[in-house]
């Protein structure tokens, strides 16, 4: 699939936005979805629906054979050693918080350490400070430099022998700065520490090899990957979700269950109770099939070109500050405009309907550091062009002109 | 929708240079309010003398050029009424803001009412309305001194 025509494969690209056509540089917050995964989910609501796993009729096997095919898929995709290393969760905040609540349970103990970074988003944070609370356990905080960059040197500089568990993101959701997780990992492990990655923006953004960068855990969140909401993904090491404590309870996560005594199912099922997000599953299997029709070599290289312009033209619009100048930037650029704040950038691109987020993106720590409330960020997917960074700094000109800048 | 509306001039002027910005002395209420959406945050102070008159009043903050001119503006108003007053003119705006086509009150004077009018344009931005709002529920929370933080989700 050429990369070059795809916005017709995404159905609201032919709407009109408040009857302007939609530029959305939002994909960072969530991506939209080509019309293969929305027809998977008509389809499979429509003619084969059941739940899985459960019942023995043709339908129930059906729909367990579907749910099971993405799995496979989502294996190879990010070249995972095991099938039953791939848990399906409601999303990458519930795979953190089951990391995190697990290790808590299983390895961590009082005045441990958590290393994580000041470029994580909250659910990097909160689900330790959990821990922090219930059982005592510190959290170091590797610095962020000028650059919106962690170089692999302040991550060494906080370990201590208390550490535990590092627990990074693998492209800043606000910096768009790519970290150098193979390297961490190597680095960590010689220490005997645990690494969980965050990589939200990893998904969309990047080559996805798990036994290459050799992490314990990694965590996907499948609506910004062209896939549907309420649904992410655990990939977890075998040893690890072998031995680790199950997160919730409930049906299909049980071997057998007595008055006395309960034991646990098997991998994968040992993490996924309860009914799950069946059609979102079924559905994510064709995110993945567009995904490799178009090749993440070429949504690499796409990216890429669009990043290196969208930085050029700002760079040149006088009165936008790009916020970071990472090393390797992947799918974002978060900015400020002198004399706007970012919720008027926001509300006045949206006149001309361009789509960008305004805030602290869920990094609130990273704001505090970099001494501003709020920024303003375009962040890119499959589908956008140079065409629609020129209509956002058209939108910042705009803005300039209503707020009297020069 | 229409921008023209939501930032016109008398907004832009007061976001670019907010009146009563700062921490006043002698302040014997405050209270802080922030938006955990969008990390907006604001600080009012005020003092309210034995007759229950505001003497003065004064916040800090960052936030959108919405919600420094709704601030702004707020305190140009509140001060010289007594905290009775001061609720009405808040329960009249907030009702304005959410539903009401016009101030109903009878205790500012009509080109301040018109001043205040020029934050209805926000209306038409459901995502906006809290930052038009949240000075202003800070600023009960702070008559009313009960020291906790208003957040506009609550
Ligand atoms: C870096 C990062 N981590 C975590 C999340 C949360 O992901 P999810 O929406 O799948 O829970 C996001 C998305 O907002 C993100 O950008």
């Amino acid at each position: 699939m050429n990369i070059n025509n795809i916005k017709k494969e995404f159905p609201i690209f032919d709407e009109k936005i408040q009857n302007n056509d939609l530029v959305y540089l939002d994909s960072a917050n969530s991506s939209q979805k080509p019309k293969v995964v929305l027809d998977r989910i008509n389809d499979f609501y429509s003619k084969k629906f059941s739940n899985v796993g459960r019942s023995i009729h043709y339908l129930a096997v059906a729909a367990t054979n579907l749910y099971e095919n993405t799995r496979s898929s989502v294996q190879k995709y990010i070249n995972a050693k095991d099938k039953n290393e791939i848990v399906f969760t409601k999303g990458a905040t519930e795979a953190l918080n089951l990391v995190a609540n697990t290790l808590g349970q299983a390895i961590l103990e009082p005045n441990d350490e958590i290393l994580i970074t000041e470029l994580e988003h909250h659910s990097n944070y909160v689900p330790w400070h959990f821990l922090r609370k219930s059982k005592n356990i510190k959290i170091k905080f590797a610095e962020v430099n000028e650059d919106g960059d962690i170089p692999i040197e302040n991550i060494e500089k906080e370990i201590t022998n208390k550490t535990k568990v590092i627990a990074i993101t693998h492209l800043s959701n606000v910096t768009g700065a790519v970290l150098p997780i193979k390297e961490i990992t190597q680095l960590a492990h010689s220490k005997g520490i645990v690494v969980v990655v965050d990589g939200c923006q990893g998904g969309p953004h990047l080559k996805l090899d798990m036994q290459d960068l050799d992490c314990d855990f990694y965590a996907i969140s499948c609506h910004k990957m062209y896939g549907p909401t309420g649904l992410g993904v655990l990939y977890g090491k075998k040893k690890w979700l072998e031995q680790l404590p199950p997160y919730q309870g409930g049906g299909g996560m049980i071997n057998e269950v007595k008055k006395d005594r309960i034991s646990y199912g098997e991998l994968p099922n040992k993490y996924e109770a309860g009914t799950m997000a069946t059609a979102q599953v079924i559905a994510f299997d064709q995110s993945i099939k567009f995904l490799e029709s178009i090749g993440i070599e070429n949504i690499v290289k796409h990216e890429k070109e669009l990043i290196e312009y969208g930085q050029e033209i700002l760079k040149k619009n006088n009165s936008v500050k790009l916020i970071g100048n990472p090393k390797e930037r992947g799918g974002v650029l978060s900015f400020t405009v002198e004399g706007v704040h970012p919720h008027d950038i926001a509300t006045i691109l949206d006149e001309t309907g361009v789509a960008i987020r305004a805030g602290h993106h869920c990094c609130q720590i990273l704001h505090d550091k970099l001494g501003i409330p709020a920024s303003a960020r375009a962040s890119l997917g499959v589908y956008n062009t140079k065409d629609d960074l020129d209509k956002l700094n058209d939108g910042i000109n705009n803005c300039k002109k209503i707020f009297d800048l020069k | 929708m229409n921008l023209k509306e939501l930032y016109q001039e008398i907004i832009l002027e007061h976001g670019k240079n907010p009146r009563n910005l700062g921490k006043t002395e002698n302040f014997n209420k405050d209270a802080k309010g922030n938006n955990p959406l969008c990390g907006d945050n604001v600080h009012v102070y005020l003092k309210l003398n034995e007759q229950r008159k505001v003497e003065d009043i004064s916040f800090e903050g960052s936030g959108c050029a919405i919600s420094m001119a709704s601030a702004s503006i707020m305190t140009d108003l509140i001060k010289g009424k007594s905290d009775n007053e001061a609720k009405e003119i808040v329960e009249d705006f907030l009702g304005m803001i959410k539903e009401n086509p016009e101030l109903k009150n009878n205790i500012l004077k009509e080109d301040d009412k018109t001043k205040l009018m020029c934050l209805s344009g926000v209306k038409q931005y459901p995502m906006r309305v809290k930052c038009a709002t949240l000075s202003w529920h800070t600023l009960v929370s702070a008559m009313e001194n009960d020291g906790k933080e208003t957040t506009t989700e609550n």
